[in-house]
């Protein structure tokens, strides 16, 4: 026999697989090894929670009642899947370029970013589901009731009220746990999607093995089944032709409108490939999920007593024939049909409620310190949190109030007409660009009111929200105002009325009031942006940058996104933009960037009041600058396309023209480098070809003009050859390609060695040094660096003027350098040519002639830039002085 | 002559999945009409020789296999990036 | 004592060889070697041609020939013009200064004689 303990012991085993399998998810995502949780498989199946315990029982309950309507509501989701190309495939693109957050975000974001827009659709969305939440927690309460009744060691039945409770915990406690782990919603829910694809397939699983069961197992096969169901009273075709048409149009647009199915179709879709899958798998599922329903409600009717409550047959069908296990596993179908629809539709409501109702009257009484106010991400995953806990917590209390009658079963249908009054300004805004702010509004409330006083309220039954008087002669006795025969039109099914009236005057006024009235600019952007999402992946320019303080958007977004996040994005920014550091400029571009980002957090209109409180009256002025080109919005985009691509244009025009002077430049000196080194070849190869030539056409020369002549040629070849090696030397240099030599020495001795080479020991040049202060240890290219000394004792022995020329050696440490001063007795250099002593070819002495090619002071700063360090001329010393000051890193502590 | 036959070639594929759009824009179209087809069937309540529930279920379980294995069909013949068959494909 | 020139040049190897081919030629050489005071050496030694270096310490070979030029004394003198910047633009702008002659170094000795013997007719 069942036993209702066994059942609670599964069922909590269930949950906790389910707890496991979502946590698991959310490992392997963490981890980036999350390919299957982007599968399509994964995506479909996360789609049937519009397969709720409504219909996961009512289905066959319906079925029982009238027949083949229960298809309806199957049909219109099939229809709308495959029609994917027509309305999914654009709602899916939106949501992914717009960072979508919900479809109260959605329909807000295309309306100007209205919040007020937003919370009317919030809204009603929490007034449409929370019935629809409170059906569920009855179907979970009521199927263990059947166990209970099958149960005869439960001696105390079990209390409907304390089962609802503890589930409705539960199913907070699940969601809040793993509906809210992430503030952004782009980072999508992978453990709840991947539990609820589990769930999926339980229920389908659960309803085919009963189905297979009542076919084979008690029906006695297809054909028997067959003709079992014609036999039974709902064995003909009976079919109010108004309800079989309304209802799948209701059902197709509460497809798409359904907080929960707007969630995992558009938000939680991670590329459009999904989708292509989802076209023909998801009506596959339906199919399948719809196909016994029909004999299950037949063979129900058949086996059991009269009276039983046909939404239970999926359950108490197997539990009459002893099936205890098929009937646990029923039950486990059920119960997870009712749990994935609340967790996901607790998800939706609480994204809206925290984007659109909290997020925006926080901000209100925050005022204007959107960026220094306290830490919003907690603020947001706070009020994330407790709307889960209200909705549920509503969701009971309906339950509660309602009493789990009847009356609650019909609540299904009615959520579905009240959310279906988003379709047209849905639809409207993402095929018509005339869909205004106004027109979606007027529409949204006329339905709304409608369906209130024509469906909502009647549903509760007569005389508990509106009295039997007014159901039959209207209010105030006003007979064309009676709520199930409105403007005099009777004979309608109650439903197909309510919905005919609330979405066709829904329609009419949305778009009369589309056509009346005039667009905001942002409406417009917007408006274009949405309808043409597939032209374009550009963004209305809602920003115009300048007065934005990036520190404070910084300090926002770290807020909103965490702080990794938003350094990252800033970071990035501002590399795109050649800065260095974490702040950008505030270019519109950025902070559109910028405020899509915040979108996926907190929504559209709340993310662009944020940056719109930083930006201070920016708004304003863009809304302005929009009017001002009072265009179409197409010509908008068109013109701001433009206008960034003629900055753009200036921006290369502008680099192309600094190349371009760059370039002249570097022709203007290699034209001078050229001539200089053609002077410098052809000075000493003019000697050469002149002397050769008399050496051959003059025989009659003395042997000491021979002698003298053939010593001038040698003496030119060795300057060519000089020039020849300085000038490779200093190319080298100077394209840094030099390698260095870098090893340990002392000062000492490279001076040591930088005299001796130098040549001064036949000259006439006194050297004074001081070799005590030189003994210095360092590190460096200690050839290179003697090359430098060498060249500076040589021009002090080439220039120095002095009748007893003299160089002094001084060596210093300064700080963290080591100088090294070369001052002569000389003349020195004329102020005016010192800056000029280092460039290439500059000659400073007159007169001379045998001398270097100007290249050897050229050649040093080179050499010293190499070694960290640097070579100045030192005026003011009497002569000619030059310092060499040796970097930190050469110099060795002193023994 | 290769370069021309190349892009003839392209012509025809973008022509093709132009064309398969079409037909998926058709689809829930076609299975709209389908399922409207009961609406003509006699009503066994209004007093007429009703349909049998049995031959409704095949008609209207058929008609659902039949959309579900067009859209497979469909779906799958399309170009995995749909909005770029203008863009010359891989070489 | 044959025609007389005046080279101004700066290499002391160049001024040799070129005197020594002139001298040897029959030509009365002097020379001077400095730009700044080149016009006024002109001016003392009046000579029937001056070879005129280009680069020279002080003042540019152009800069002494638009003054040669300038002076009625000078107006005609012929002037052989060398250069070692063996450029396009060099030579036109010498012979639109006025120079006489213009000849790219290193020269060949045969043709400098032979272009100061077309200069200056014996």
């Amino acid at each position: 026999m069942a036993s209702l303990n066994l059942l609670i012991v599964v069922c909590l085993v269930y949950v906790a697989l389910l707890f496991a399998v979502a946590f698991m998810a959310e490992r392997a995502a963490l981890r980036g090894r999350a390919a299957f949780l982007r599968s399509s498989v994964v995506y479909t199946l996360s789609l049937s929670i519009y397969c709720t315990a409504w219909t996961f029982y009512g289905a066959v309950g319906y079925a029982a009642r009238s027949g083949m309507e229960y298809l309806t509501i199957y049909l219109g989701p099939t229809l709308v899947m495959v029609g994917w190309w027509w309305v999914l495939r654009k709602l899916v693109r939106i949501g992914r370029t717009q960072r979508i957050t919900s479809v109260a975000d959605l329909i807000s974001s295309r309306y100007g970013k209205s919040n007020t827009l937003a919370v009317f659709v919030t809204a009603l969305a929490v007034i449409g589901t929370t019935p629809y939440i409170a059906l569920q927690l009855q179907s979970v309460t009521l199927s263990f009731a059947s166990f209970a009744r099958a149960d005869p060691s439960s001696a105390v039945p079990a209390d409907s009220r304390s089962t609802a409770l503890w589930v409705a915990m539960g199913l907070a406690f699940f969601t809040i746990l793993f509906g809210t782990r992430n503030l952004d919603a782009n980072e999508r829910h992978h453990g709840v999607v991947m539990a609820i694809a589990l769930e999926a397939v339980v229920k389908l699983f659960a309803l085919l093995a009963v189905g297979v069961f009542v076919v084979w197992g008690v029906g006695g096969g297809i054909e028997a089944t067959l003709a079992r169901i014609d036999a039974s009273e709902i064995g003909q075709w009976q079919m109010d032709g108004g309800r079989w048409a309304g209802l799948t149009m209701l059902s197709a647009a509460a497809f798409l409108t359904l907080p929960r199915m707007f969630q995992v179709l558009v938000v939680e879709n991670e590329d459009e490939h999904q989708l292509r899958t989802a076209s023909w798998a998801f009506p596959a599922y339906l199919m399948a999920m719809s196909l016994f329903v029909v004999p299950i409600a037949v063979v129900g009717l058949e086996v059991l007593p009269p009276g039983a409550n046909p939404d239970q047959f999926v359950l108490t069908v197997p539990l009459s024939q002893g099936q205890d296990k098929l009937a646990m596993l029923s039950f486990l179908g059920g119960f997870s049909s009712a749990t994935s629809m609340v967790i996901v539709a607790a998800i939706a409501l609480s994204t809206m409620v925290s984007n659109h109702v909290v997020m925006p009257i926080w901000l209100r009484f925050a005022g204007g310190g959107a960026a220094v106010a306290g830490d919003v991400r907690h603020l947001v995953l706070l009020a994330r949190r407790v709307s889960i806990a209200v909705i549920l917590g509503l969701g009971y209390l309906y339950y509660r109030v309602s009493g789990g009658g009847t009356a609650l079963a019909a609540i299904g249908l009615v959520s579905f007409a009240g959310v279906a009054q988003f379709l047209p300004a849905l639809m409207g805004g993402i095929f018509w660009r005339g869909a205004t702010r106004i027109g979606a509004l007027a529409g949204l409330g006329t339905g709304f009111v409608i369906w209130c006083y024509s469906l909502l309220l009647p549903s509760f039954g007569g005389g508990i929200l509106m009295t039997d008087a007014v159901m039959a002669y209207g209010p105030w006795g006003i007979a064309w105002l009676r709520p199930q025969a409105l403007f005099g039109i009777e004979g309608l099914d109650p439903l197909v009325h309510a919905v005919m009236w609330s979405l066709g005057l829904n329609t009419v006024v949305f778009v009369t009031g589309s056509l009346l009235s005039f667009p905001q600019p942002l409406e417009r952007l917007q408006g274009a942006q949405f309808v043409n999402v597939f032209e374009h992946s550009g963004n209305p320019q809602s920003w115009s940058g300048g007065t934005a303080q990036s520190e404070d958007l910084l300090i926002m977004a770290q807020r909103m996104m965490g702080p990794a996040q938003a350094q990252a994005l800033f970071q990035a920014e501002a590399a795109r933009q050649g800065l260095a550091g974490y702040l950008p400029e505030p270019t519109p571009e950025f902070l559109q960037r910028l405020e899509r980002e915040l979108s996926g957090a907190v929504g559209a209109a709340t993310a662009h009041a944020m940056v719109g409180q930083i930006m201070g009256a920016a708004t304003v002025s863009v809304e302005d600058l929009l009017a001002v080109a009072d265009e179409t919005a197409q010509m908008m985009e068109y013109s701001s396309q433009l206008e960034a691509k003629s900055a753009e244009l200036t921006r290369i025009a502008g680099q192309l023209r600094e190349a371009n002077e760059k370039l002249t430049k570097l022709s203007v000196q290699k034209d001078a480098f050229l001539s200089q080194i053609s002077h410098e070849l052809r000075t000493p190869m003019t000697s050469i070809r002149a002397f050769s030539e008399i050496l051959r056409d003059a025989p009659d020369l003395s042997s000491h003009d021979m002698t003298k002549y053939a010593s001038i040629i040698h003496d030119e070849a060795l300057r060519l050859t000089r020039l020849l090696d300085d000038l490779l030397d200093l190319s080298v240099l100077e394209s840094g390609q030099v390698s260095l030599n870098m090893r340990d020495g002392r000062l000492v001795s490279v001076i040591d060695q930088a005299v001796a080479a130098a040549g001064v020991a036949e000259e006439r040049l006194t050297i004074r040094r001081d070799r005590t202060r030189e003994d210095i240890g360092l590190t460096s290219d200690l050839d290179r660096l003697a090359q430098v000394f060498i060249n500076l004792i040589a021009n002090a022995r080439k220039y120095c003027d002095a009748t007893a020329p003299l160089l002094s050696i001084e060596v210093a440490q300064r700080g963290n350098a080591v100088v090294v001063d070369f001052v002569d007795n000389g003349a020195g250099i004329p102020t005016d040519s010192q800056a000029l002593v280092f460039e290439k070819f500059s000659r400073v002495a007159e007169g001379e002639s045998a001398g270097g090619a100007g290249l050897g002071l050229a050649i040093c700063r080179e050499i010293m830039a190499r070694l960290g360090g640097e070579i100045t001329y030192l005026p003011g010393q009497g002569g000619a002085a030059f310092r060499v000051i040796l970097p930190v890193a050469a110099m060795r502590a002193a023994q | 002559m290769s370069e021309s036959s190349n892009a003839l070639f392209l012509e025809r594929r973008s022509y093709r999945q132009r064309r398969l759009m079409d037909a998926l824009r058709l689809l829930p179209v076609l299975g709209a009409f389908l399922w409207a087809v009961p609406l003509l069937w006699s009503d066994a309540a209004a007093g007429g020789e009703g349909v049998a529930t049995s031959r409704a279920m095949l008609y209207i379980f058929g008609v659902w296999a039949l959309l579900a294995l067009l859209a497979w069909a469909l779906s799958s013949r399309l170009d995995r990036s749909p909005e770029k068959t203008d863009a010359p494909g891989g070489g | 004592m044959g025609k007389h020139v005046l080279v101004i040049e700066d290499e002391p190897n160049i001024i040799e060889a070129i005197s020594f081919i002139l001298m040897r030629d029959g030509w009365a050489v002097h020379t001077h070697s400095n730009g700044n005071d080149a016009v006024a050496a002109v001016a003392a030694h009046d000579p029937d041609l001056v070879i005129l270096d280009v680069m020279l310490p002080g003042r540019s070979g152009y800069d002494i020939l638009t003054d040669l030029r300038a002076a009625p004394a000078t107006r005609d003198l012929p002037v052989l013009m060398l250069t070692a910047r063996g450029q396009a633009k060099d030579r036109e702008l010498a012979e639109r200064l006025g120079a006489s002659r213009f000849m790219t170094k290193p020269f060949s000795n045969a043709e400098v004689l032979e272009a100061l013997r077309d200069l200056v007719p014996s």
